[in-house]
């Protein structure tokens, strides 16, 4: 039956899967949380389910290019801007969820914090990053930025080391988790390699120019 | 035992209107204490919160037999602090820093269910004349017991209003009288790998090191306010609030409250703590409330308190010094830089 498959189709199916995984939990998540019935704090809740729900798909958009490689299936690249935003999805409601329903529009305590603590201006400088690649992720943009825009995607390895840093910052004692995620980001960048070499080589050479 | 906590909340214009009870709260509970008199009727009141309140999602999957059993207290009520909106039961009980049991929040209430309190022996030793041990029975029945409705303030910044049974810190000392090299009082978690799986998991119990470690001055440990818990809503502590017997030191962030007393003993040497070890920096010794001084990384200034309501309820509120006891305490730290002495 999956013969009859056509790529378009598999895709599709992949996007209806990644749409369903991604999005009910949030759903869920925020009907719970408007009722109390997550537990005693919703907010700590909502904040940490969104995080780690962000680094979770940050690591799953990630591993993408490496398997594709690995099955030869190139198709497997479509998905990956759906992946992409659904990061950016929970690390905006991540932010909001801070803004919004831990600190309640404190805006003054908010700049405060993004400035004064080094992990939440870490966090937030990933935030603005990712928002940079998920507004130029329509197709429209990426013609017009043409090789700048390939550049500017590259960055997606830099958030995935400021996240794991995020995290580890923000944790009170158990390091082993984040010490896990660290460990995760570095696999996936690992598959990376040759063009990171390149990459930081590039920059090098561009800097003492 | 003579504390001035109604005089403190009348006279102190912290105290928020969002901090009343509502009116029907108000007149239900009048209704209830009248009909039952004093003695007890916060058990009455307990009992009924624990069955009606959060009756929802996570409960269904709690299987009952299973569950600890508590049992009710026979206490004085706190007729002074009526005022405060009091955190429901259900969020008491399924909200707990108890590294022991596992370090995110939900975890102790669902991994202490099976917790043996008794037998238990809580020994009173060091720098004393009358070193006492006390049997499980001894901890409910050697004083008479009383309820405290206090805030609890964690460093985390969120914070709740429990209503604790039990008796004051003081009144146990002095029984077994210190003597003059007494300087501070130290106390020690239960120690038992076997039943609390954080003590044998590092991951699960948070990575840091047991037996929980923490001490008080002794004139700290002497203030009236200090209290030995036995219980909160009128009965008998579950575990995951550490049972069978906590300590409260209300104007202190919640780590400072040690759970499930195995050991307390007078020292003349300030001890090193637990979080004090772990991060000293950020955890201090005396850890007092105080919203001029931050944690290296998150502000002290304010905190959400945890009433019933979810995502969109507005709690959050202005931290006070001292937690708001500043009128007890304060006068303790009064020649102190508490920036230094944090």
């Amino acid at each position: 039956m999956s013969k009859k498959l056509t790529t378009s189709n598999k895709v599709l199916i992949a996007k209806v899967v990644i749409h369903l995984a991604a999005f009910l939990p949030l759903l869920n998540l925020y009907y719970l949380a408007f009722y109390d019935q997550l537990g005693a704090d919703p907010v700590q809740r909502v904040i940490h389910f969104t995080g780690i729900g962000a680094f979770n798909l940050l690591l799953v958009t990630l591993i993408v290019s490496p398997i594709a490689k690995k099955l030869k299936q190139g198709y497997f690249l479509q998905v990956r801007r759906l992946l992409g935003l659904y990061t950016f999805s929970y690390a905006f409601m991540h932010v909001l969820n801070f803004l919004a329903f831990d600190l309640q529009f404190a805006w003054s305590l908010f700049f405060n914090e993004v400035v004064e603590r080094p992990y939440i201006t870490i966090g937030m400088i990933t935030f603005v990053l990712l928002a940079a690649l998920a507004v130029t992720s329509l197709n429209s943009i990426k013609r017009k930025m043409g090789k700048s825009w390939q550049k500017l995607h590259n960055y997606s390895y830099l958030i995935a080391i400021l996240v794991s840093v995020h995290f580890y910052w923000s944790v009170k004692s158990e390091l082993i988790t984040p010490l896990f995620y660290m460990l995760l980001t570095l696999v996936l960048l690992a598959f990376r390699y040759t063009k990171l070499k390149a990459l930081i080589l590039s920059m090098f050479t561009s800097k003492t120019r | 035992m003579l504390i001035k906590t109604q005089s403190n909340s009348q006279s102190n214009p912290a105290i928020r209107s969002s901090e009343i009870t509502d009116e029907s709260v108000y007149l239900q509970r009048r209704q209830l204490i009248k009909t039952m008199g004093f003695l007890g009727a916060g058990a009455l009141i307990g009992s009924t919160v624990s069955k009606t309140a959060n009756a929802g999602f996570f409960d269904s999957k709690d299987n009952d037999s299973n569950n600890f059993k508590t049992t009710p207290l026979k206490f004085t009520a706190d007729k002074d602090n009526l005022s405060l909106i009091k955190t429901p039961e259900q969020k008491v009980i399924s909200h707990n820093n108890f590294y022991e049991f596992g370090a995110q929040k939900h975890q102790p209430a669902e991994l202490a269910q099976n917790f043996n309190v008794d037998p238990w022996q809580l020994t009173i030793s060091g720098e004393c004349d009358n070193p006492i041990t006390l049997d499980y029975d001894d901890l409910t029945t050697m004083f008479p017991l009383e309820e405290r409705i206090y805030r609890l303030r964690c460093v985390e910044a969120w914070s709740m209003v429990i209503p604790w049974v039990g008796f004051s810190l003081a009144n146990l000392l002095k029984k077994v009288a210190p003597n003059s090299s007494a300087k501070y009082v130290v106390f020690e978690t239960l120690h038992d790998p076997k039943q609390m799986p954080g003590q044998d998991d590092r991951r699960l119990g948070g990575g840091i090191n047991y037996p929980y470690v923490e001490a008080l001055r002794l004139d700290e440990a002497m203030n009236p306010l200090t209290l030995m818990s036995v219980g909160l809503y009128g009965k008998t502590l579950p575990p995951q609030n550490g049972a069978p017997i906590r300590l409260v030191v209300p104007w202190k962030y919640g780590f400072k409250s040690v759970k499930s007393i195995v050991s307390i003993k007078l020292v003349s040497k300030q001890p090193a703590t637990t979080w004090q070890k772990l991060a000293a920096s950020e955890y201090g010794f005396y850890a007092n409330v105080n919203p001029n001084h931050d944690h290296p990384r998150w502000s002290q200034a304010s905190e959400r308190r945890i009433t019933s309501g979810g995502l969109f309820a507005r709690n959050r509120i202005e931290t006070l010094p001292f937690n708001g006891y500043g009128e007890q305490v304060a006068h303790m730290y009064k020649d102190m830089d508490l920036s230094k002495y944090y």
